[in-house]
């Protein structure tokens, strides 16, 4: 296991951006296309030197989505994809590479499988937190206090339609690295990130003194670079499916290259 | 028209919470139009001002008060209670839905936005959007499933007249649900100008408790209604249950008289035993879940995946139930029963031939509930049925159902008309 029990996702992170200026987490929907492409791009993953991936467990309301994962989650679904095919892929996938992993998924799937359950399950599988987009922080107290006796780290989100007060109130709660969306609206859609994603961050760096990583519009190498000196991590989601799906295998793995280079 | 008391008997809990249920499980990036809405809404409740000109307008422009009509003929024909209906038919675009649309667009007005937004599942809640966007001179989107667009297209016809936008929701099962998470996805984007106007009791606090607030209205009429006709409460109220927006509405004005008891009637589709059906509660086979922004019962699978339902009624096919809803069946204040769209079609076909009344499916549900019941009533009892919308809207479902040949000529000889 390449898991170090005992050392929270802050720590991981911190160690890994003392060689680097900013991290990479990309992204796959468990299941979609199906589980043995996921193991591909996994493998993709680990030999471009991703950092952080993470694992989206489908639910057939995913709310917070756009068109690409939507279609993603509900094609997961209907293959069949449940809750032991997706523990059973993090848990290899833990095991065999060397970025950290966390869960995402909707928090019906955490309430169905009970706090306790959910953070045992994650913990077993060798996964460092979790992001559920549709759990805000003031109904998350059983789930934090569970995931606090795992090692678990829940990420919260912050976005820039939120106000002074909610930011702080979001850093407070704050554990492992916060997800900062870059824009409103759902993931899948392209950014311009010249446009007060500076502010933004500073806003979001005010109110946290954990890790910042950049989602929601994060395409391409010129994106990643642009974060440099901006954020701690960068997040590609619908981008990555994307590049699987039109460049293929090898487009992918160099897709991934190209990313990677930009956080060296 | 009394103005709704401030700590009113379904005010939720804390965070918007009924017992277990409700709450509010939003995307981070509508926190503060969840907060501005709370704001807005507790502003308008607190203003005698705000209900005074809500039932002014419900009074000039859509047919308020609605009348209750004592159905003698029904009565005779089973020959227990007597029975009542309140006409929430007689609302403008043929609905109670329109209730909550024209109070909800009184709030948009107070909080300047320009566009409203909804989903639809039958197209009722479409129209009636549609309709006070019209007449607001707001911009208007509507949500509806694929699946819908095709079963209802009069619906979609009539919004598009209205000057509504209607874009085919193709994601999930294409029906009511992805219409939400549309609406949903839309608004995480649009917040800024545009008010979401949830068409039922259901989704994140406030709209449980604000939906039911505007319907509350039904109620609080009803009651004094069947005070002013028998002289006293009726023992039993019935109201069909989708989300759940008429039955809260009409329940609102008894929840404070325990001797009154109240029936919600639930879709049983093709039998709860087929897998093809609608009911969460009387069924007993939903499950607590949080899904679309709020915590209720769901017909759901052992993973929390949401399952498809079904029912002749489009309003009524949905996986969730208004949070007030399932608490008051957890705390056994509603009774919930369910019936099948074979009885529905019976009660549908009785309630036309005997009084001259035709209530759209959705409603025939509640006739259907009621008319299994009320001759083990004494006919010294009566009891109230919420029509809670008209059929004529369900006319190509409703002749499918009854198998008429001349309607299904009918359209062959329009068809042939329109050949191109």
């Amino acid at each position: 296991m390449t898991v170090t029990q005992g050392v929270d996702l802050e720590s991981h992170l911190r160690r890994r951006l003392e060689k680097k200026p900013l991290l990479l987490m990309t992204h796959l929907v468990v299941g979609y296309p199906s589980l043995e492409a996921n193991w591909a791009m996994l493998e993709a993953m680990d030999s471009a030197g991703v950092d952080l991936v993470e694992l989206q467990m489908p639910f057939s309301e995913p709310i917070a989505d756009g068109p690409s994962f939507v279609k993603a989650n509900h094609d997961a679904i209907t293959a069949g994809t449940p809750w032991d095919a997706y523990f059973d892929l993090a848990a290899r996938a833990s095991e065999r590479f060397s970025f950290e992993i966390v869960f995402m998924g909707y928090y019906n799937s955490v309430f169905t499988m009970g706090a306790e359950r959910f953070c045992e399950k994650l913990s077993e599988a060798g996964m460092r937190g979790f992001i559920v987009p549709d759990l805000p922080p003031e109904e998350a107290a059983d789930l934090t206090a569970a995931a606090r006796d795992r090692e678990l780290a829940p990420i919260f989100i912050m976005t820039p339609a939120n106000s002074e007060a909610r930011l702080a109130e979001i850093g407070s709660h704050a554990s492992g690295f916060v997800y900062c969306a870059a824009r409103k609206g759902v993931t899948g859609r392209k950014t311009d990130l010249s446009e007060g994603v500076a502010a933004f961050l500073e806003r979001c760096r005010t109110a946290t003194s954990v890790p910042l990583g950049l989602g929601f519009g994060i395409r391409t190498a010129d994106d990643v670079r642009e974060l440099r000196g901006l954020a701690d991590i960068a997040i590609i989601g619908t981008a990555g499916l994307d590049a699987w799906e039109g460049l293929g295998a090898d487009g992918y793995r160099q897709y991934l290259k190209d990313l990677v280079a930009e956080t060296v | 028209m009394t103005i709704p008391a401030e700590r009113s008997p379904w005010a939720p809990g804390r965070e918007g919470y009924y017992g277990d249920f409700g709450g509010a499980f939003t995307p981070e990036v509508l926190h503060e139009t969840f907060a501005e809405l709370r704001t807005a809404f507790d502003d308008a409740r607190r203003d005698p001002a705000f209900w005074e000109s809500y039932v002014a307008l419900m009074s000039t422009y859509a047919g308020r008060s609605t009348p209750v009509t004592y159905c003698d003929n029904l009565t005779r024909a089973f020959g227990g209670a007597r029975i009542f209906v309140k006409r929430e038919d007689l609302n403008h675009t043929g609905a109670h839905k329109a209730n909550n649309v024209m109070g909800q667009g009184l709030l948009v007005q107070r909080m300047g936005k320009r566009r409203v937004i909804a989903e639809t599942g039958a197209g009722q809640h479409g129209v009636a959007t549609a309709t006070m966007a019209a007449r607001f001179g707001l911009a208007c989107t509507i949500y509806m499933g694929e699946e819908d667009v095709a079963r209802q297209h009069p619906n979609v016809f009539w919004m598009k007249q209205l000057g509504a936008e209607v874009i085919a929701v193709t994601d999930g099962t294409r029906t009511l649900k992805d219409a939400i998470n549309a609406a949903l996805r839309d608004w995480a984007e649009s917040m800024d100008d545009t008010h979401y106007v949830m068409g039922t009791v259901c989704g994140p606090h406030p709209f449980p408790e604000m939906v039911t607030y505007f319907q509350s209205i039904i109620g609080q009429e009803a009651r004094a209604q069947m005070l002013d006709a028998t002289g006293e409460l009726p023992r039993r109220v019935y109201a069909c249950v989708g989300g759940g927006s008429n039955a809260s509405g009409i329940f609102a004005g008894f929840l404070d008289d325990p001797s009154v008891e109240l029936v919600g009637v639930e879709a049983a589709g093709k039998g709860i035993d087929s897998g093809m059906h609608a009911a969460r509660l009387a069924g007993g086979k939903g499950r607590p879940g949080v899904a679309q922004g709020y915590k209720t019962v769901f017909l759901q699978n052992e993973e929390g995946l949401m399952q498809d339902t079904y029912s002749v009624a489009a309003g009524l096919d949905y996986i969730g139930v208004g949070p007030m809803l399932a608490d008051l069946h957890q705390r056994g204040r509603v009774r919930f029963e369910s019936a099948t769209d074979a009885e529905v079609v019976e009660a549908l076909r009785l309630t036309m031939r005997s009084e001259g009344i035709i209530p759209a499916l959705e409603s025939s549900h509640a006739f259907a509930g009621a008319f299994r019941e009320v001759s083990s009533l004494s006919s010294a009892d009566s009891v109230l049925i919420n029509q809670s919308g008209r059929g004529d809207k369900d006319i190509f479902t409703v002749a499918d159902a009854l198998d008429d040949n001349d309607w299904k000529d009918f359209i062959q000889r329009k068809s042939a008309g329109y050949e191109r």
